[in-house]
């Protein structure tokens, strides 16, 4: 049975409420250890020390005058670093790394930042100061790429990330009305609170590592470092308790971390490394550049008959990563005739990886301007464009939706927004020395599931323990996991310990892909269910508070069980049986339901922007967004995830662009005052609803994660404001002053 | 660790003798200690000049405002006398930074802050002012925040301050005690153009130390604004800024003083331009020119030409809005 609409969660009592966060008072306390503040004992400190080249080779290093300074205890380099293992690097296997290759292998250098040395000393700043003083002599290589925008290459067909259906090519040049665009969008960083950061330490002889880190996944990295220092699993323990987010940059494993553990073992020491900013945005991750082709062909009425979403995005030279542009492409309008490509171009850059939403909202932003474009060729309504173009079910694999409400996304937001205020016309709506655009498009995001389990314990002390090996990165895993247990025990959450973040606890999944919430309660759930069943099974057994009642019988309410007639505190059923505990283990997994439905979020996003052109200055106004994205289980943590997104889309649209020097391929925007993203003054009024459509065919619960879905769509619907406003239709990302004042 | 000396000054003339050529003096710290983590400035020696009373803004007989070198930029912004009679000044100083920053930047500090161009503050790249006789990497680099203004073949990196642009377009005098004793320097030649020696940023000698700056008696009856063009809303240098003031008479400009930030080597007066308001009507054709004349003379590189544009914007509305509200003066005072 997959319709779960008898879910235990149909009419639930904290579930769907507004929950303060479990962890709220550690953190404002500062009790939260995040990895940057943990110590060790005897532990000592590593600085990396970044190619200060993109392309070419190490020649020499200098190292006398660095190895001299006080507090300096060894220098690792290509020359001394231990030789390890590579990870293999498997998704399947549970050991994908972030870049494949391992730190320090050889002399040669494939991108600015890339680690040539670790300096380790007995104190940050002397292991930082001696970094500075290291010297290092490079071959420049000829040929370094420095960015895809730079570049006309064509580079690599993946032929595994692309689609196709009916005949795109025919529809589109027999088509009535005609889109054909090529959008480009920067490379971004993540720049996420907290920089990566690896805190490693071997124990019993060096038998058994114990890691700390900032990661979204610890047992991925756990697998990833076993091989890489031939370990057993069972010997390595990753540890992630506090995250100050990630945004995908903190997935999978990075060389900082392969070093410091490396480093630990030869000098027997704990040793800590947190990356200074620069590093962490040049060795750290980053959303890859794209250029993307739309053609989009449309009959007079408006019905899009094709849809042809050719795409590229950068990789390394050390690694093959794919931020698939056209993914979300197949499922978004009802279109007989279509196809996706992907093609990827190795630069001189570290390896990309996911960064929120990633390849769908970079392909939303190319589509949904594309439909705008289209939608005044057509000289119609862009929100009925889209209605007209409503896909029912599922196009890509025609299996229907297990629940979508666009349609009533975009009518409810564009309600609230004023959109029947709009006048069409360009540059028709004015304010003093402003000029003010509407524009709108809509967004949406995958829902997936992973296997997951967890443990929860019923203590006679009137706790309740509840224990999971996935990562609370911020987004407050912590209290929505606390609040199932609460829901299903009734035990107050001031008595519920929640412990996340350690390969000891119950596998669970990764903190990406929107897929948390849903992968890791229905395991939750599973484990309570599991320890009510035991403690039932102690109340009615011999010598328990009920004995020789049938545990069927037994209703739970308030951390108690009810007979119908007398109540006993889940504390007073252990010490009545002499118990200090029972234990519930649970698992839970995606089922036949993948199979017969088709899951995704959805939502729309209204927004107003504000044009000077006298000081060509645009602001964005307003935002007013309508999401579906089945039930939110903390509304306020929900709710910020997708005002973050909006925020973070601003941020894309209007400001967001790593810098990399065309002559040599080096990062020159490296810091938080050069790479500029919104700041207080630029989040407009948000104005956020979010449906309450429970998708129980998805899960019991009827979340399907809300992460990543913000952000998409953002973009788009400032640059169809923007083109309302002016005429001009921006198809580049970040739109800078420099393209408004080209308009002019 | 690379170490370096300490000291607290604790009397001005003590501080300028006290000091060798790879000393510095620290007040805010904001520019400094930023420079010496990324290892770009390895002072040997920090005096701390926190404790000097410099910190005193007083008007002066002559009708003038001096101001203390240690007054903060959160105070010296929201001051009274300043708010009042130098309302350009306080604008451009709560448009630059954050408030952390001016918490703890000085006046004197901002004067002598250090550019934002990346290649100087990347020990690893070219850069003449930082490593005299290396080259530019931003000549032919990524040089969109860099100058059209004031640059040379050996440098094209902006002076960043805000309050500098509109202390140059108030006037003021720059107050420096020295082992030679104490001299006064007109604001506008303080700072120097980069020429060959992008190094040598202003007119301070060896062991000087700003003590005062001291404003030109305020301009009355006028309007001023201060305009700060960026990429996002707060928190950011400037792409194009301007300092705006003017003293109408009757319909037509009497009076009007202007500069310009984040298109120069320096903060920018455009005395022309001023010359060329003086009698014009203040209508946007009599803005037009004068940004036309101020922009002249612009040198755009492959990334910046359209600060050329920007700043013209900049002049034009600032000039417009420092004759609204001289207009709203004149009509009050009427």
């Amino acid at each position: 049975m997959n319709d779960m609409t008898q879910s235990a969660f149909a009419n639930p009592r904290v579930i769907g409420q507004r929950t303060p966060r479990v962890d709220g008072e550690y953190k404002l306390t500062g009790k939260a250890g995040y990895t940057g503040e943990l110590h060790a004992e005897n532990m000592l400190y590593g600085y990396p020390v970044p190619a200060t080249i993109a392309h070419g080779e190490l020649e020499s290093l200098d190292l006398d005058e660095a190895l001299a300074m006080p507090g300096v205890v060894e220098i690792f380099h290509h020359r001394n670093f231990p030789k390890l293992h590579r990870s293999p690097n498997s998704m399947g296997h549970g050991d994908q790394v972030s870049e494949v290759r391992l730190p320090f292998e050889d002399e040669r250098i494939y991108y600015h930042g890339q680690y040539i040395a670790l300096v380790v000393a007995e104190t940050f700043e002397q292991a930082r100061a001696a970094a500075y003083r290291v010297g290092a002599r490079y071959r420049h290589a000829e040929g370094a790429v420095p960015s895809l925008l730079d570049s006309d290459a064509e580079g690599t067909l993946i032929d595994s990330a692309g689609s196709s259906r009916g005949d795109p090519e025919s529809a589109f040049s027999g088509a009535e009305v005609q889109v054909d665009a090529t959008y480009h969008i920067a490379a971004e960083s993540h720049l996420q609170m907290e920089m990566h950061a690896t805190l490693a330490e071997w124990r019993e002889n060096g038998a058994r590592l114990v890691v700390h880190e900032s990661t979204q996944g610890v047992f991925y990295q756990r697998n990833a470092m076993a091989r890489i220092f031939d370990l057993a699993q069972e010997n390595l323990e990753v540890i992630s308790h506090y995250i100050g987010s990630g945004f995908g940059n903190k997935l999978f494993m990075w060389p900082h971390a392969v070093a410091t553990a490396g480093a630990a073992r030869e000098l027997g020491r704990p040793v800590k490394v947190v990356l200074p900013r620069q590093q962490d945005m040049t060795g750290g991750g980053n959303r890859p550049a794209s250029r993307q082709r739309i053609r989009l062909g449309a009959d007079r009425e408006g019905r899009l008959s094709s849809v042809i979403h050719d795409s590229m995005t950068e990789t390394s030279l050390v690694d093959q990563y794919i931020d698939a542009c056209g993914s979300a492409t197949p499922s978004f309008y009802a279109c007989d005739n279509l196809s996706t490509s992907q093609r990827i171009l190795p630069v001189n850059h570290g390896t990309p990886c996911p960064m929120r939403a990633p390849g769908e909202v970079s392909g939303i932003f190319a589509l949904e301007t594309a439909m705008d474009e289209l939608a005044v060729e057509l000289g119609m309504d862009p929100v009925e464009l889209r209605l007209k173009n409503y896909a029912e079910q599922d196009p890509a694999s025609g299996l229907p939706w297990s629940s979508k409400h666009l349609d009533e996304c975009m009518k409810r937001a564009a309600k609230r927004f004023g959109w029947d205020q709009r006048d069409p016309g360009i540059g028709a709506m004015r304010d003093g020395d402003e000029i003010i655009g509407y524009g709108m498009a809509t967004c949406t995001w995958f829902a997936g599931r992973q296997p997951c389990e967890a443990r929860v314990e019923l203590r006679a002390d009137g706790t309740l323990f509840v224990a999971c090996g996935t990562q609370d990165i911020g987004t407050g895993t912590y209290t929505i996991v606390a609040q199932t247990v609460a829901e299903l025990t009734g035990v107050p959450l001031a008595q519920i310990e929640v412990k996340l973040g350690e390969t000891s606890l119950p596998a669970g999944p990764l903190s990406g892909g929107s897929m948390a919430t849903a992968t890791t309660l229905p395991a939750v759930a599973a484990a309570a269910r599991d320890a009510l069943a035991a403690l039932k099974e102690v109340a009615t057994g011999s010598g328990g508070a009920f004995e020789g009642g049938e545990a069927d019988s037994l209703s739970v309410a308030d951390g108690a069980f009810n007979d119908g007639q007398r109540t006993v505190s889940f504390a007073d059923v252990l010490e009545t049986s002499r118990l200090a505990s029972v234990n519930g283990q649970g698992s839970a997994a995606p089922g036949d339901e993948q199979n017969q439905y088709s899951f995704r979020s959805f939502g729309a996003h209204f927004v107003e922007v504000r044009y000077d052109p006298g000081i060509s200055r645009v602001r964005v106004a307003r935002v007013v967004s309508t999401m579906d994205i089945g039930r939110a289980i903390n509304p306020p943590t929900a709710r910020n995830q997708v005002e973050g997104g909006i925020v973070m889309g601003i941020g894309m649209g209007l400001f967001e662009k790593l810098d990399y020097d065309p002559r040599d391929a080096r990062l020159v925007n490296g810091n938080v005052a050069d790479y500029i993203v919104p700041v207080h003054a630029d989040a407009p009024e948000i104005d956020v609803e979010m449906l309450d459509y429970p998708d129980f065919k998805f899960n019991e619960f009827g979340a399907r994660g809300v992460g990543e879905i913000g952000l998409t769509g953002i973009a788009p619907a400032i640059s169809n404001a923007l083109y309302h406003a002016t005429g001009k239709r921006h198809r580049d990302l970040p739109i800078t002053i420099e393209a408004l004042l080209a308009g002019q | 660790m690379r170490t370096f000396a300490y000291s607290r000054a604790d009397s001005v003339e003590r501080a300028a003798h006290a000091t060798t050529p790879t000393a510095a003096f620290v007040a805010g710290g904001t520019t400094l200690l930023d420079l010496v983590k990324l290892d770009v400035m390895q002072p040997s020696e920090l005096v701390d000049i926190n404790a000097l009373p410099l910190k005193q803004v007083e008007w002066l007989d002559d009708g003038r405002l001096k101001v203390g070198a240690l007054v903060t930029n959160t105070d010296l912004a929201h001051h009274p006398a300043v708010k009042q009679h130098y309302p350009l000044l306080s604008e451009a100083l709560l448009a630059g930074a954050s408030t952390q920053l001016r918490n703890m930047a000085t006046t004197a500090g901002n004067v002598m802050q250090r550019t934002r161009c990346p290649y100087f503050r990347d020990p690893s790249a070219a850069c003449n002012k930082r490593h005299p006789g290396s080259g530019c990497d931003a000549r032919d680099g990524l040089n969109r925040m860099h100058a059209v203004l004031g640059g040379s073949e050996a440098c094209i990196a902006v002076h960043p301050s805000d309050m500098c642009v509109a202390m140059a377009a108030l006037g003021a005098t720059l107050t420096l005690e020295g082992p030679d004793g104490e001299r006064e320097v007109p604001f506008g030649e303080f700072h120097r153009l980069p020429g060959d020696t992008p190094h040598i940023e202003h007119d301070l000698a060896d062991g000087e130390l700003i003590t005062a700056i001291t404003l030109d008696a305020p301009l009355a009856p006028a309007g001023s604004h201060y305009l700060k063009l960026r990429d996002r809303a707060s928190y950011e240098f400037a792409l194009a800024s301007c300092a705006a003031q003017v003293a109408l008479d009757g319909d037509s400009i009497g009076t009007a003083r202007l500069a310009l930030g984040g298109v120069a080597t320096k903060p920018w007066r455009c005395a022309e331009a001023e010359a060329a308001l003086a009698g014009q009507p203040a209508t946007l054709e009599s803005f037009e020119r004068a940004a036309e004349i101020a922009l002249a003379d612009a040198e755009p590189r492959e990334h910046n030409a359209f600060k050329i544009p920007l700043a013209r914007q900049a002049i034009v509305r600032a000039l417009r809005e420092a004759a609204r509200l001289a207009g709203t003066t004149q009509e009050e005072q009427a």
